[in-house]
């Protein structure tokens, strides 16, 4: 019987709760598999309090790790996974691209640490702690880190990927991504060029009451940014549909790059200027085309001058 | 001096570290609940656009992402001074109640169900999701239903049951059809049947078996946290309710929080500690604490005065015979979760049945205004509040997050060390000794 470890990294329990959401055909996988290892959700076999100080991850066939490297705690988790676990495969955005938790790559890690624990705030006068693991730098994709054998991204990744994931790897099988961009999968209605100039998100994508999604017109083509071109199908699980889009709001990319390698930001200005639309009017751009992809050096500190005003202070009054 | 340090407590949402500290007897001299990580989405979502928040920090918490999204999304409407429609309300807090049972079934029967209802497996792996589908296949089956069907609606309501993007500034970007409502109405009624069976269920095979001792390992007394809308239980939305522990209390605006709570920050932890302004000052020393309170089920059945849907205001009613108000033994949130479900089952049932949930009015168009907007909700671990400042341009320059294990933080640490005293005496512990000690802290749902 196969032995499955899994484990999270810094990281929100999102992979595992869809995890879970795959209902029945989980417990067909339950039955096929043994889970050797999941902090998450059950306890070790000598007593998930372990007193020996180690992780107490056992060996096994297949690991999974969710997440993004934040901490030196981190590497050493990712490292020791990679060791014992024959297969390594990376769940979710964060294990594959560095997810949102990257955004903090636009800054020092000593400025982090300042706006979180801030000295002169009104709340309280606190400091960062200290006997915690260490921070690393900059937030890294565990792709980064270690060698992983297989990736299923997405924010998180639906259920029935993760079904289709997983029975792969109890069968033997080759798993494939999709090679399909969100708007080859998208039902919107294109017509290849735009409404409007590019604006903000603040009023509802254009559609007639009980429209279906088949007659409203492409959301980027109403000039809402919408990162479907640049951005790997595969989020509307088994109806297809994608999932921000069944809920009229644009896609900001959750599951990564088209190819492993493409830059989101380069190929999503090609596909504004095909449809007529300025990408210099769109607000606080690198960090919403890379929302997802921030590890990598894909996002970088800022230069000073480019701050937004009143962070320096921090924290709420 | 010895230390026993449970590297990776299990069975919670995150990197929890639990460190006891031994004297030369091999008593406990301390013990600490200790957060591993941080991520930083104080910092790094200064500079985003306002309309995007709730789609970021969704992912402060896959487990609960609706929390972080409806509190988020009510900062942005505060901000931008949207009134949003009847029914953008309305559908909020239906998918909330949806969302809840989700999150509380987990708790309950996943996360901390393997200590209630398995007893003590002789092998401790057998504490998990695959020893309680061995152990009590009907009931575990029964119980993955139900917190899949508070998936299954939630995904129908807002496309995506985690990670969310249908709430925004200015109301719900999706209507309810007709032909949703229906399909809703089935698993909302099937929802309510469970809930039902649960608390009946736990009232006489758990509760019994743990009562007394629950009782007496772990006592402490504190202040309580919750919401309440004109003195009722609401998760979505009302007035923050902080009670003293001797019952007394006092309603505040959200956005007033900053008069009553204050953070602080420990050097052992990533997480930061919040306690009461008006008391005297901090401690989180067991003998004499000051500031501690809980937020989280217990809290919110602490400081309701009632609860506005019958089934559940009968067993609020049950509750406070039993155990008073404020009730303060933290084994009882788990009682109180059950209680929740309920409530939430029948608010969703109330909700859908209202004609208003199908107008297709959901959304004003917002406007970007420079100020500050507080939003704030009960996470189903406690009272969650966001606060955003903005510029002009509509992105945002500050922010603070309190969450719900911020609320808890003192108090975790509090039980976990009166927990540990009463527990571990003489040098001498068993891997069920200290699954009792992490179950004072999991019954937090941290």
């Amino acid at each position: 019987m196969l032995r499955i470890a899994w484990d999270c990294l810094a990281a929100c329990s999102g992979c595992e709760t869809a995890l879970l959401d795959i209902g029945e055909p989980l417990l067909d996988i339950l039955a096929q598999a043994r889970i050797a290892h999941m902090p998450l959700l059950m306890d070790g076999p000598a007593g998930g309090l372990s007193i020996s100080g180690q992780s107490g991850i056992p060996a096994a066939d297949v690991g999974v790790l969710s997440g993004c490297l934040r901490t030196e705690a981190d590497v050493a988790l990712a490292e020791e996974m990679r060791e014992k676990c024959q297969t390594l495969l990376a769940v979710g955005t964060c294990a594959a691209f560095g997810g949102v938790p990257a955004l903090a790559n636009q800054h020092a890690l000593s400025d982090m640490m300042d706006t979180v624990f801030p000295l002169a705030q009104e709340t309280e006068v606190s400091a960062p702690p200290l006997a915690v693991p260490r921070m690393l730098d900059r937030v890294r994709a565990l792709t980064e880190v270690v060698r992983v054998d297989m990736v299923l991204p997405g924010c998180p990744p639906p259920p029935e990927m993760l079904a289709a994931g997983l029975t792969s790897l109890l069968d033997g099988m080759p798993f494939h991504l999709p090679e399909r961009s969100v708007c080859d999968e998208c039902p919107t209605r294109r017509e290849r060029k735009s409404l409007a100039t590019i604006q903000r998100p603040l009023e509802a994508v254009y559609s007639r009451p009980g429209q279906g999604l088949g007659e409203v017109r492409c959301y980027m083509e109403q000039g809402f940014l919408c990162l479907g071109p640049v951005t790997m199908a595969g989020c509307g699980g088994a109806d297809r549909v994608p999932r921000c889009i069944e809920a009229r709001v644009a896609c900001r990319g959750c599951f990564g790059p088209l190819r492993a390698g493409a830059d989101p930001m380069l190929d999503m200005l090609g596909a504004l200027a095909s449809i007529g639309l300025d990408p210099r009017l769109i607000e606080d751009r690198a960090a919403t085309f890379r929302r997802f992809t921030g590890a990598g050096g894909r996002l970088r500190p800022l230069s000073a001058a480019r701050e937004p005003t009143g962070t320096a202070e921090g924290g709420a009054s | 001096m010895r230390r026993i340090i449970l590297p990776a407590l299990t069975r919670i949402e995150g990197h929890g570290k639990i460190i006891i500290q031994l004297d030369d007897q091999g008593n406990v001299a301390d013990a600490r609940f200790t957060v591993m990580s941080l991520r930083g989405f104080e910092r790094f979502c200064a500079g985003r656009p306002v309309e995007e928040m709730p789609r970021l920090v969704t992912r402060i918490c896959g487990v609960c992402p609706w929390a972080h999204h409806l509190a988020s999304a009510k900062a942005g409407d505060a901000l931008f001074g949207a009134a949003i429609p009847p029914a953008a309300r309305k559908l909020r807090e239906l998918t909330y109640m949806a969302h809840y049972m989700h999150s509380h079934v987990l708790h309950f029967y996943f996360l901390s169900g393997p200590d209630l209802l398995l007893g003590a497996p002789s092998d401790a792996s057998g504490r998990g999701i695959a020893g309680l589908l061995q152990a009590v296949p009907g009931l575990a089956r029964r119980a993955l239903r139900a917190r899949q069907l508070g998936q299954m609606m939630t995904r129908i309501l807002g496309g995506k049951a985690i990670h969310p993007d249908v709430a925004v500034p200015g109301g719900w970007s999706k209507p309810l059809t007709g032909t949703e409502v229906g399909a809703l109405k089935e698993m909302g009624r099937e929802c309510r049947d469970f809930a039902a069976f649960a608390i009946a269920d736990a009232k006489q095979e758990v509760f019994p078996r743990y009562l007394d001792e629950w009782g007496s390992f772990a006592p402490i007394t504190t202040g309580f946290l919750g919401t309440t809308r004109n003195g009722a239980l609401d998760l979505y939305d009302g007035d923050l309710r902080m009670m003293t522990r001797d019952g007394g209390y006092e309603d505040f605006a959200a956005a007033d929080y900053l008069a009553h709570i204050s953070e602080c920050s420990m050097p052992w932890s990533y997480s930061k500690f919040s306690y009461h302004r008006q008391a005297e000052g901090f401690s989180m020393e067991p003998d004499r604490p000051a500031g501690v309170y809980r937020a989280g089920a217990l809290a919110r059945i602490n400081v309701c005065d009632r609860i506005p849907t019958p089934l559940a205001q009968e067993e609020l009613e049950e509750f406070r015979r039993a155990f008073g108000r404020p009730a303060q033994s933290s084994c009882l949130f788990h009682w109180c979760r059950l209680i929740e479900l309920v409530f939430a089952a029948e608010r969703a049932l109330e909700l859908l049945d209202d004609p208003e949930i199908t107008d297709p009015h959901t959304r004003v168009p917002a406007e970007l205004i420079a100020g500050r907007g507080v939003g704030s909700v009960e996470a189903p671990r406690g009272t969650l509040i966001h606060d955003y400042k903005a510029d002009g341009r509509g992105l945002i320059t500050a922010v603070n997050l309190i969450v719900g294990t911020t609320h808890n933080n003192a108090a975790i640490n509090l039980s976990l060390k009166a927990a540990a005293r009463s527990l571990i005496r003489g040098g001498t512990w068993d891997d069920g000794v200290l699954n009792r000690v992490a179950m004072a802290v999991r019954a937090y749902d941290p």
